[in-house]
């Protein structure tokens, strides 16, 4: 099953030693290593043993690292008055009560194209960061990232740096040996645990909910999803860190497609590095690349690959190789930057002899930005045009008009009001455009100044069927525009919808 | 042999497989070894969800699984559970005086939506989905009504149906005139003429003028001296612009040669007594519903 067959003449072939020996040659039953007959359907992970590194970019990423951490951990906690009734949770996705709040922002589930602007506007915010510097999100933010990071933080504080880890792993099962695994894992699951359970804060009163786990009387579905999330946290961030970043995910593939030879990138500048080599302490640099072969970028890298074979798939550009680098350089007396953000492009120029410089501004930079400002401004624009109220019509479709005993002609709506407000309130509704219409609705009362009285209790939609009657004499088209308007007690701002009434052939 | 058809990818090392679409060709990379272990735990996982859920199909049955998990049972059960829920604001329903149930907007609001679930599950086959009627089914959104509009009206007409078995349903007979032999067909041309003239169509006043006094003799008893119908019977207003059987020349003729008597079924041995109601007011909320003497008196 696991490896293929072959049926290249294998190294048992009968009769070889004795032909061969007739030249007095030996002849040894030896296979190579790598021979197609023994390559092995499956990969066996090899354990990448991260070394510590400092400098630049580790503590830029201590900082996105921290900032992450703290955000997602404690929005849950921030409170946000909004008054009798409504929660107090700044961020709070409400399931049951249909609701999405975002401090001052209140969602309704018809409202949820905002949620998909949000997703374009991140989208496209991803699609600009990697055509400037390549798969940031991926190397600094990306939850993967940041979690194995906060993982491999508890790790070395239990096993020890890069090489008492290894030695850990290769030695034999002792007490502590296992003492250690056993607290590391523990520390492992907490965290996950606390991951799993800050998410379900998300959609509910977050000390309520905190103060019930505790106290073993939360919902089932609490610790489900609690218990869901946690062993994601734990499989993901513990166990299978860059295996998910080189199998599972599909964005380094995206990625790919979204960087061009001038995105800015980590790159080994192998103009100057090579040839590489050990250098000896006094010896001339006369000849021979910087690079001195010490592999430090190789122990920093998370993901276990080498940066001086050049851009690849599994390099998820945390940056991490630069700061090894960097140390190593500015160690041996030379200039650091042998590994940094930079092109190919540049490497090229650099090779023959002319100036570097990054093209930041590039059509697609500029499409990128300009999209984003595009959608940011109709997001923002739609955000503080929006209304706490709002009207909906739907027309009668079947039938589309009915005839009356009389001759007159009559047409049904289904008007559906929102109010968004907090407090129950009481419109008026009235309709424009049909001279000599009678208005009247199902369960309503006729205002005393025109128009139907609509109550709608606070945060509530009501749905009301309206009818409008026109004398056969006023229908003089098949289809006449019509305009309903509800007025909000004691405010001038009015909301119009615009509808038609159809009937017979005049 | 193996070394003429695969080759190997100078930047990755993998194996380039044989085959080849418009220039692109398939490195044979190996798969992790765990993702192979998550198919085994896949497999196994399987084998143990067919012992405890249902799972193969049998002959005439089929393998129920351990945790005896049912979809069906699952649904009944929820339905159950709806109208358990459903119960104490069906009482109130029953309980409810008819022309009250408008001002409670809980109990309206109840009645409008299960009326309305209902009229689409029952009633839409015949009158249509928004109501709207057909030729010989009456549109229910008009103020036009063969057996009155009011709420407890409909709720009789729901209840009971029109020309069935039962003792209480709406009845009546319109004879037929020509088959029967009661008029020739020159009368009942004539007739036709006239019934015209009601709503101001007639194109032969001679013949308008003869119908009207075998109107007088054969009609007015249900339709009324004025045609304008008369509801105990299930009359039509014979002078309005809304007709069930056609308003056309051909038409009336046929209905009167003929005769027309359409019926409905009995809803009440079918439907529950709260969900008959929920459709009355439904049925009455379309628009042309009637408001009762009673509470027009009160109004008064």
């Amino acid at each position: 099953m696991d490896s293929r067959s072959a049926t290249v003449a294998g190294p048992g072939d009968p009769g070889r030693a004795d032909i061969l020996a007739s030249h007095g040659i030996e002849a040894s039953d030896v296979e190579a290593v790598n021979a197609a007959s023994r390559r092995s359907f499956y990969k066996k992970r090899e354990k990448i043993y991260p070394k510590r590194v400092a400098g630049r970019f580790r503590l830029a990423k201590w900082v996105v690292m921290a900032v992450t951490l703290i955000v997602y951990y404690g929005t849950p906690w921030l409170r946000w008055d909004r008054g009798m009734g409504a929660p107090d949770q700044a961020v709070l996705i409400d399931f049951p009560g249909r609701r999405f709040y975002f401090f001052f922002i209140e969602l309704w589930p018809q409202e949820v194209y905002y949620i998909t602007g949000l997703l374009i506007l991140a989208a496209l915010s991803l699609f600009l960061i990697t055509a400037l510097a390549g798969r940031v999100w991926c190397g600094y933010t990306c939850p993967q990232t940041v979690w194995t990071d906060l993982f491999l933080v508890i790790e070395r504080a239990i096993e020890g740096d890069r090489n008492s880890r290894i030695k850990l792993d290769r030695a034999q099962l002792s007490v502590s040996k296992f003492g250690k695994k056993i607290f590391k894992h523990s520390v492992f699951l907490l965290v996950a645990l606390l991951t799993g359970g800050a998410w379900i804060f998300y959609f509910a009163d977050a000390p309520s909910l905190a103060k019930q786990l505790v106290e073993f009387t939360a919902p089932m579905e609490a610790y489900i999803f609690m218990g869901v999330f946690a062993a994601f946290t734990y499989g993901l961030g513990a166990i299978a860190r860059e295996q998910w970043c080189i199998y599972g995910c599909p964005w380094p593939r995206i990625q790919a497609a979204l960087t061009d030879e001038d995105a800015m990138a980590i790159t080994y500048r192998f103009d100057r590095g090579e040839p590489r080599g050990a250098h000896k302490k006094g010896e001339s640099w006369d000849g021979r690349g910087d690079c001195v072969d010490c592999r430090q970028c190789v122990a920093a890298c998370p993901m276990g690959v080498d940066i001086r074979e050049g851009l690849q798939l599994e390099c998820i550009q945390c940056a991490l190789c630069i700061d090894a680098c960097d140390a190593v350089m500015t160690k041996v007396g030379r200039p650091s930057g042998l590994i940094a953000y930079d092109t190919d492009v540049n490497i090229a120029r650099r090779q023959r002899g002319e100036k570097t410089s990054f093209r930041l501004i590039r059509p697609r930079t500029i499409i990128y930005a300009v999209l984003l400002a595009v959608v940011g401004a109709v997001m923002l624009t739609a955000l503080i045009k929006r209304e706490d109220l709002d009207l909906s019509v739907l027309r009668d479709r079947n039938p589309t008009y009915t005839l009356l005993s009389s001759g007159e002609v009559r047409n049904g709506y289904t008007v559906k009001l929102l109010n968004k407000a907090r407090l129950g309130r009481s419109f008026i509704l009235t309709i424009d455009g049909l001279d000599g219409a009678e208005l009247t609705g199902v369960g309503l009362r006729d205002d005393a100044d025109g128009g139907l009285r609509v109550p709608v209790d606070g945060d509530e939609l009501r749905s009301v069927r309206i009818f409008i009657t026109l004398p056969r004499m006023a229908v003089t088209s098949e289809s006449l525009p019509v305009r309903f308007v509800i007025h909000p007690d004691a405010e001038d701002d009015a909301v119009a919808v615009d509808s038609v009434f159809l009937g017979p052939k005049p | 042999m193996s070394q003429n058809s695969t080759s190997i990818d100078p930047a990755t090392g993998a194996e380039i497989r044989s085959h080849e679409w418009d220039g692109i060709r398939e490195l044979d990379n190996p798969l992790p070894r765990w993702w192979f272990w998550i198919f085994l735990i896949c497999v196994v996982w399987s084998i143990g969800y067919w012992i405890a859920m249902p799972s193969w199909p049998l002959a005439t049955t089929y393998l129920k699984g351990t945790l005896g998990w049912s979809q069906r049972a699952n649904v009944a059960a929820d339905i159950a559970a709806l109208q358990e829920s459903r119960r104490p604001i069906e009482q109130e329903l029953m309980a409810a005086n008819l022309d009250d149930i408008e001002n409670d907007p809980d109990l309206f609001s109840f009645a409008l939506a299960s009326g309305r679930s209902a009229f689409k599950d029952n009633c839409a086959p015949c009158h249509g989905a928004g109501a709207q009627g057909a030729i010989g089914y009456p549109n229910l959104n008009d103020d036009d009504w063969l057996w009155g509009g009011t709420l407890a009206d409909i709720e009789q007409t729901i209840q009971h149906g029109i020309r069935n078995a039962s003792m209480d349903s709406r009845f009546s007979e319109m004879p037929a005139y020509l088959t029967l032999g009661t008029l020739d067909r020159a009368q009942v041309s004539d007739v036709t003429e006239y019934v015209l003239s009601l709503s101001g169509r007639a194109e032969d006043a001679q013949a308008a003028e003869r119908g009207s006094s075998t109107f007088a003799e054969q009609c007015v008893t249900c339709h009324g001296e004025d045609g304008k119908g008369m509801r105990d019977q299930g009359a039509p207003n014979l002078t309005d612009s809304i007709w069930l059987y056609g308003g056309d020349r051909d038409s009336i003729f046929e209905t009167i040669a003929k005769a027309r008597n359409s019926s409905m079924p009995i809803w009440g041995e079918r439907l529950p007594a709260p969900t008959v109601r929920a459709l009355a007011v439904y049925v009455h909320s379309l628009g042309g519903g009637e408001k009762s003497t009673m509470n027009m008196e009160g109004a008064q």
